[in-house]
């Protein structure tokens, strides 16, 4: 027996040493107690396979750590972690790696970003990416950076684009094989979108997709004169990667300017689309554009959420994507085939979609000095906030605002005035006072059938959410929004179990990971991670 | 649509060129809000909220350097007044033309207002038989249920003084909204809201406390009418003039 345990020992010292390779990453659902990428799993379903914590005794959860950055930025950044340490990111580029059972820190990597740096919306970072013993970071000078994860000391440092020409990095990165891939935020400000794919060992660049065509390529047609460009269509959310088609899917920004079309006539590809590369070579398979010509900042750079499901019927390979725009849909990834469409919130820009699955635009909801109420507002139904789906309930869960409209005012930067003013405020590190009443712009999240896209339940918050959610194969869901708490519900029902106060807003989605026999759930807060497990011995 | 929304803008503005008293009549309530919010924005950093802190301008009374009409104010916002000040801005043909309708409204208004208030008189009024400080503050007297208006003069224009006196529940920030929780054993405690969640709610109730309750404890939660009372009928015109210009004159003590 003693030399029995002796071996047992050593196996699993051996396996806390083991390197991530891309298979593991893969199939991350087969190691529940790690979480290797941004949602989790390729799929970006952030589906938590651990069952510790249950709706029966969510109640009982407990704050076991808090880390604290030193940031007065949002924390949006998904912490990974492998085998009981986690790896995050300080605001706006520093990686830190802690013990994931005591919050205790193991060491720090500095990023000093270029002055040339500038982001619209927060010099905020989403999180990393694993592969071997290396840690993946894009950064906002846009530089994508390979950090050992043992050491914390840089191993390479690419420039994926020029700072100066304000582009940035915020999204986590994507690992496929030997390749860590990157989009490039900026669309607000006249970049023209990439997604860049890089050799992990060296840092060199493999290929690079531009989000908008250039002259003689198929789809520059849709921009009038030079507008291309500079016409913006960011990428600055997790891709995801489907294995049996070897695609890598990626949201694309608003095109630029964002709220005057008129000088960049037409449908403005492949701004406002999911689009499917291949992981390999980058090109093109397929797109599906949700916003054409887009005049409302309706970026749709929402995390692509793959699943396999019964889909009227047949088994069906299909993509879950709840817009900005106020429209969810249900897509076929392998085909990018238009499955089904429907608004999710007040939508007043279009009215229904022709057999492509194109939206029919409502004359008149466009930007005017005058103000015009456009529902969703300006920041939409939704944002960059990562949703779940749970292959046990087959229901999809998006946190999401409603009851919103702005009446926003022709130029460069949209005025919202008149109603609902407040809702349109973007997520903040700290507690506001909150004074809305019960008609104005409120937060839910929600569970949807993909088959109809008719919600199942709803929780209701006060102040709207701009926070992700995780489930799990207990059937909890976890989630927290702008009013400061972290709270978990019956993924069934939508019935609260527990929730905790953290002080600050959510700007992050929760995952799961265990170390030591016990269940952790972590979210980001204000300017810092909170960590929740059971009381030992539950 | 965008070609017929140009021509409206032209019609509009063709209406505004004829006659400064026309732009009053002719723009409608949602362009003078507009624009009263576009001067807000751009102009009254310098002129004040009234329009009225450059000497001799009085741009809610009408009062410029010289009479100018509807075009030359809508040239002047735009593109400034070379050697002076006066600032050229990047203000819209379109919002500058609301801007002046916005201060032909003002102005039209205050004409047909008769009373000029004197705001000695108006402070007697506010702490006496008005018995405002029961609910506001001035410069650290009165109560601090309602809201503190040692600086109103600043923030509110004299039109919105006004209205609130006659008709104080017509606009309410929300930072001034109230709220009546009604706990187990039915007592009711009416307040301030200072701010609300999912789960809990605070106040600033009538004894100036403060007070944070558990929604979930609560029999009924929910906002309340302002208990401000209308002085439509308590104050005649000239003594809400009084308290208009007290109220005007509150810019901010400092301590």
């Amino acid at each position: 027996m003693m030399m029995r345990t002796g071996i047992l020992v050593f196996v699993a010292a051996a396996s806390l040493q083991a390197q991530v390779t891309f298979d593991r990453v893969l199939n991350a659902a087969r190691e529940p107690h790690n979480w290797l990428s941004y949602s989790g799993t390729l799929d970006n379903q952030r589906f938590s396979p651990l069952t510790q914590i249950t709706p029966a005794n969510a109640k009982n959860l407990q704050l076991q750590w808090v880390w604290q950055a030193r940031s007065l930025e949002k924390f949006e950044a998904t912490a990974l972690v492998v085998d009981g340490v986690l790896y995050t990111v300080q605001a706006p580029n520093d990686v830190v790696a802690l013990d994931a059972a005591t919050g205790r820190v193991f060491w720090t990597y500095s990023h000093q970003p270029s002055p040339d740096a500038r982001t619209c919306c927060g010099r905020v970072n989403r999180g990393l990416a694993i592969l071997g013993d290396t840690l993946f970071m894009g950064t906002i000078d846009a530089h994508l950076l390979a950090i050992d994860a043992k050491s914390g000391t840089l191993i390479w440092d690419t420039v994926v684009a020029s700072a100066a020409q304000r582009y940035s990095i915020t999204l986590s990165p994507l690992v496929v094989k030997d390749k860590v891939m990157v989009g490039t935020a900026g669309g607000d400000m006249g970049i023209r979108g990439i997604v860049a794919a890089f050799d992990v060992k060296t840092g060199k660049e493999v290929w690079r997709f531009h989000t908008i065509p250039a002259p003689g390529e198929p789809g520059n047609e849709t921009w009038s004169g030079d507008s291309w460009k500079t016409g913006g269509a960011g990428v600055w959310n997790a891709g995801a990667y489907d294995p049996e088609t070897n695609l890598t899917f990626w949201g694309t920004g608003n095109p630029a300017p964002d709220w005057d079309g008129r000088s960049r006539l037409g449908d403005n590809l492949y701004s406002d689309s999911v689009v499917a590369l291949d992981a390999d070579t980058g090109k093109l398979k397929w797109h599906y554009q949700f916003t054409p010509h887009d005049e409302l900042d309706y970026d749709s750079t929402q995390v692509p959420v793959l699943a396999d499901i019964t889909f009227r019927g047949q088994p069906r390979k299909v993509m879950l994507w709840a817009n900005r725009n106020g429209l969810m849909y249900v897509l076929d990834r392998t085909t990018g085939e238009f499955l089904l469409g429907k608004p999710y919130v007040k939508v007043n820009w279009m009215d229904g979609f022709d057999h492509k699955g194109r939206p029919k635009r409502v004359p008149g909801k466009v930007p005017t000095p005058e103000g015009t109420l456009i529902q969703p507002h300006v920041h939409g139904a939704t944002n960059w906030a990562p949703p779940s789906f749970s292959p046990r309930t087959g229901l999809f869960y998006v946190a999401h605002w409603e009851n919103t409209g702005t009446i926003v005012t022709e130029g460069l930067s949209p005025r919202p005035v008149g109603v609902n003013t407040r809702q349109t405020t973007m997520g903040q590190v700290n507690l506001q006072q909150f004074f809305n009443n019960d008609d104005e712009a409120y937060g839910v999240v929600r569970a949807y059938d993909p088959n109809t896209l008719e919600p199942k339940w709803e929780y209701r918050m006060n102040d709207i959410t701009w926070g992700g959610v995780l489930t799990t194969a207990s059937d909890v869901l976890f989630s927290g929004g702008r009013e400061g708490y972290f709270f978990a519900l019956d993924a069934r029902t939508g019935e609260l179990l527990w929730k905790a106060s953290v002080g600050g807003q959510v700007n992050a989605g929760p995952m799961s990971y265990s170390v030591g026999g016990r269940q952790y759930v972590t979210i980001a807060a204000g300017s810092a991670l909170f960590a929740y497990a059971l009381p030992e011995g539950q | 649509m965008r070609p017929v929304y140009v021509a409206l803008i032209f019609v509009a503005a063709g209406l505004l060129l004829a006659d400064g008293s026309l732009s009053a009549q002719h723009a409608t309530a949602f362009d003078i809000e507009d624009g009263g919010r576009a001067f807000r924005n751009t102009c009254a950093t310098c002129h004040g909220p009234d329009g009225d802190q450059i000497a001799g301008i009085d741009l809610g009374r009408g009062q410029f350097r010289r009479p100018f009409t509807d075009q030359e104010l809508v040239g002047i916002i735009r593109n400034g007044i070379p050697n002076t000040p006066m600032p050229a801005t990047n203000v819209s043909e379109a919002q500058a033309v609301k801007i002046v309708a916005y201060l032909r409204s003002v102005a039209a208004a205050r004409r047909s207002g008769a009373a000029t208030g004197d705001a000695a008189r108006g402070k007697a009024i506010f702490d006496g038989k008005g018995e405002c400080s029961t609910c506001h503050r001035v410069n650290g007297t009165g109560s601090r249920l309602g809201p503190d208006l040692s600086r109103v003069g600043q923030l509110r224009r004299t039109i919105e003084l006004e209205q609130s006196l006659r008709e104080p529940a017509a606009e309410v920030l929300p930072a001034n909204r109230f709220y009546t929780v009604t706990v187990r054993d039915g007592t009711k405690v009416t307040g301030r809201l200072l701010n609300h969640d999912t789960f809990t709610v605070q106040l600033l109730d009538a004894k100036e406390q403060l007070r944070s309750f558990v929604k979930a404890d609560l029999r009924e939660h929910g906002f309340a009418s302002t208990p401000m009372p209308s002085y439509q009928d308590r104050l005649n015109s000239q003594e809400t003039a009084d308290v208009v210009s007290y109220l005007v004159s509150l810019k901010g003590a400092r301590p």
